[in-house]
């Protein structure tokens, strides 16, 4: 079994975001950049099941500019076999990802996709889905438990008021959940070793996909400030503000 | 220029995350129709119907819709959107689901999660959990949106119902099969439409510290309960309990943080209470940063004693 991992090169989820002054996005020049962390928790699942001898191979997929093959070479060194780069400077749309995507998995041939329920940095939660009508493979999304048996397997997602078990046929597209797993951390071996696997680089203006925005982003700005609160000294001051000045009480 | 919304439901109730969905299209205008899609819903296409402003409810009654499943849902969609300009859902777990089927079959981009509607092709959404704020316009022919609740009030009952209307749609055959549903229990008001919310974080220690100091606090306040990740991550409370940039986003009238850092990713889910209170005893938390009234103090003496008092 083969398992195709998607994985986007995002801003560190420790770093605070700061909106440019002329409101034309977030600034990112020189600041750490990582594995979207849901795509972690899909690399190490598809790892996991490799190492379980369920998957023959674990491909990496990152669309995305040159350094991107950073976040690629994190994939290999958490263990997936080998990376594809399609490498484009625009930032795409995830339904530009989702064809690329789809183009992928045609000539790759994957039983399994398992991506990042969502990109921490545009919020979309889109992509795993898109890919999923787009190919006409099954879907299970915010997955907290996988489990493969022969040509189907069974999630278990997370949704508002408890959990939903689904059963697929393979091929199907999964999206992770925070639960799934926690993942690893690369070992300096494995660090050493991944700078040896394969990465092939594919330009994105080649596949003859249309990439061109549907979206126009008018602007992008801080969100509105809270204006600032009050400290209480007791929980009799705190009592007194809910009912005399706040009325929620 | 017309909507179609996908109700939300459990073939016996429709979800409050609807109205709101309803409250945003009449924000960007034109005639709404709502899909009920489900299984012995009749009771659901009425509740729809009610709603203010509403031109027709279609009920698509059928055993392949029961469980609210992704790809029967997007196909219907797909079939009927010719006759829309707009198709959108509330941005739950389940229409996050199904929504961005619908639009990567009509190859169009979904604008997911608006918070505000600015004009009818313009809205805004949070990004970078909510770090930032970007405003968006679709030039697409068709606009497929996913309406975040907590940030749009809900749509009143009208005068007189809307007229409900069968309609039938054989979806192909589902290559996902449904195998159970587990509902985390609780029976307290529900998360994302309660009026007062307590929440807990990593400071509670334990699933028994968690039930023991919050539940009491909630029944007095008739809150519901949330949690940070960490909370649920340490297995102290359910996994639809999180609130945050990944959980769910709530907007209560009152919001009880209790030994919660306050985390980014956690803000994104709750700074838009309309009273948020943090009990923490770290006087540099964030969540002083955002909270109306702070208490530095410790949470085990002193939720008890907020819990007395009330
Ligand atoms: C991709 C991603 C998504 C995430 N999504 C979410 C999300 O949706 N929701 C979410 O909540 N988090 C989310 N997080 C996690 C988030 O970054 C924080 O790690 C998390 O919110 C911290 O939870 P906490 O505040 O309970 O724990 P901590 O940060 O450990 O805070 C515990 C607090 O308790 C206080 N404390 C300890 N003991 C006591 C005591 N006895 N009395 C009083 N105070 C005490 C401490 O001073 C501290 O402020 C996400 C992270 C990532 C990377
Ligand atoms: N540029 C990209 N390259 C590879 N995978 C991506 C890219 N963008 C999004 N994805 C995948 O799609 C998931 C959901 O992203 P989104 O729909 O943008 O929230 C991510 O977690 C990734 O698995």
């Amino acid at each position: 079994m083969k398992i195709l991992v998607p994985v986007k090169r995002v801003l560190d989820a420790n770093v605070a975001v700061r909106v440019k002054p002329d409101g034309s996005g977030v600034e990112l020049a020189n600041l750490k950049m990582s594995m979207n962390p849901f795509d972690e928790i899909a690399v190490e699942e598809a790892v996991k099941l490799r190492e379980a001898g369920t998957a023959s191979e674990v491909i990496v997929v990152s669309i995305g500019p040159a350094q991107a093959a950073d976040t690629l070479r994190s994939g290999l060194a958490m263990g997936a076999d080998r990376a594809i780069l399609v490498k484009t400077e625009d930032a795409l749309e995830p339904l530009a990802i989702a064809k690329i995507l789809k183009h992928i998995a045609g000539t790759e041939a994957p039983d399994l996709v398992i991506m990042g329920k969502q990109a921490i940095d545009d919020d979309c939660n889109q992509t795993a889905q898109m890919l999923s009508a787009l190919l006409d493979w099954p879907q299970a999304m915010f997955a907290s438990k996988v489990e493969v048996s022969g040509q189907s397997v069974t999630v278990t997602r997370e949704i508002d008021g408890g959990l939903e078990t689904l059963e697929m046929d393979l091929p199907a597209v999964i999206s992770t959940d925070l639960r799934l797993n926690i993942p690893r951390y690369a070992s300096l071996p494995n660090v050493m070793k991944a700078k040896k696997k394969p990465l092939e680089e594919i330009a994105a203006e080649s596949l003859g996909i249309s990439l061109a925005p549907q979206l126009h982003v008018v602007a992008t700005n801080p969100p509105p400030e809270r204006k600032p609160g009050a400290m209480v000294d007791s929980v009799d001051a705190l009592v007194e503000k809910l009912k005399s000045e706040a009325r929620v009480l | 220029m017309s909507t179609l919304i996908l109700a939300e439901h459990d073939n016996a109730h429709l979800n409050p995350a609807t109205a709101k969905a309803v409250f945003a299209a009449a924000q960007w205008g034109g005639g709404i129709d709502i899909l009920v899609a489900g299984h012995n819903c009749a009771a659901v296409a009425e509740a729809a119907a009610k709603l203010d402003g509403i031109n027709k409810v279609l009920v698509l009654d059928d055993a392949a819709y029961q469980h609210g499943m992704a790809e029967p849902l997007s196909a219907v969609l797909v079939h009927l959107a010719p006759s829309y300009t707009y198709i959108a859902a509330a941005a739950t777990s389940f229409g996050k689901n199904v929504m961005p089927r619908v639009a990567a079959l009509l190859d169009v981009m979904q604008v997911s999660d608006i918070t505000k509607v600015v004009n009818p092709t313009t809205f805004e959404r949070p990004i970078y959990a909510g770090g930032a704020v970007q405003t968006i316009e679709a030039k697409s022919e068709k606009i497929v949106v996913t309406v975040r609740a907590s940030a749009f009030d809900s749509q009143p009952e009208g005068g007189s119902p809307a007229p409900v209307e069968a309609i039938s749609f054989d979806a192909p055959a589902p290559k996902a099969r449904f195998v159970s549903r587990e509902s985390a229990g609780g029976t307290g008001p529900d998360l994302a439409t309660a009026r007062v919310v307590v929440s807990g974080g990593r400071a509670l220690g334990s699933k028994e510290q968690f039930d023991s100091l919050l539940t009491p606090l909630a029944e007095k306040l008739n809150a519901a309960l949330g949690a940070s990740r960490a909370a649920v991550d340490s297995g102290y409370a359910p996994n639809d309990w999180q609130v945050g940039q990944t959980g769910k986003v709530v907007a209560p009238d009152l919001y009880v943080a209790v030994g919660i850092s306050g985390a980014i990713q956690h803000l994104a889910g709750m700074k838009n209470s309309k009273v948020i209170v943090a009990i923490d005893k770290d006087p540099e938390a964030p969540i002083f940063k955002v909270a109306d009234y702070g208490l530095v103090a410790d949470i085990f003496e002193a939720v008890p004693e907020l819990t007395e008092k009330l």
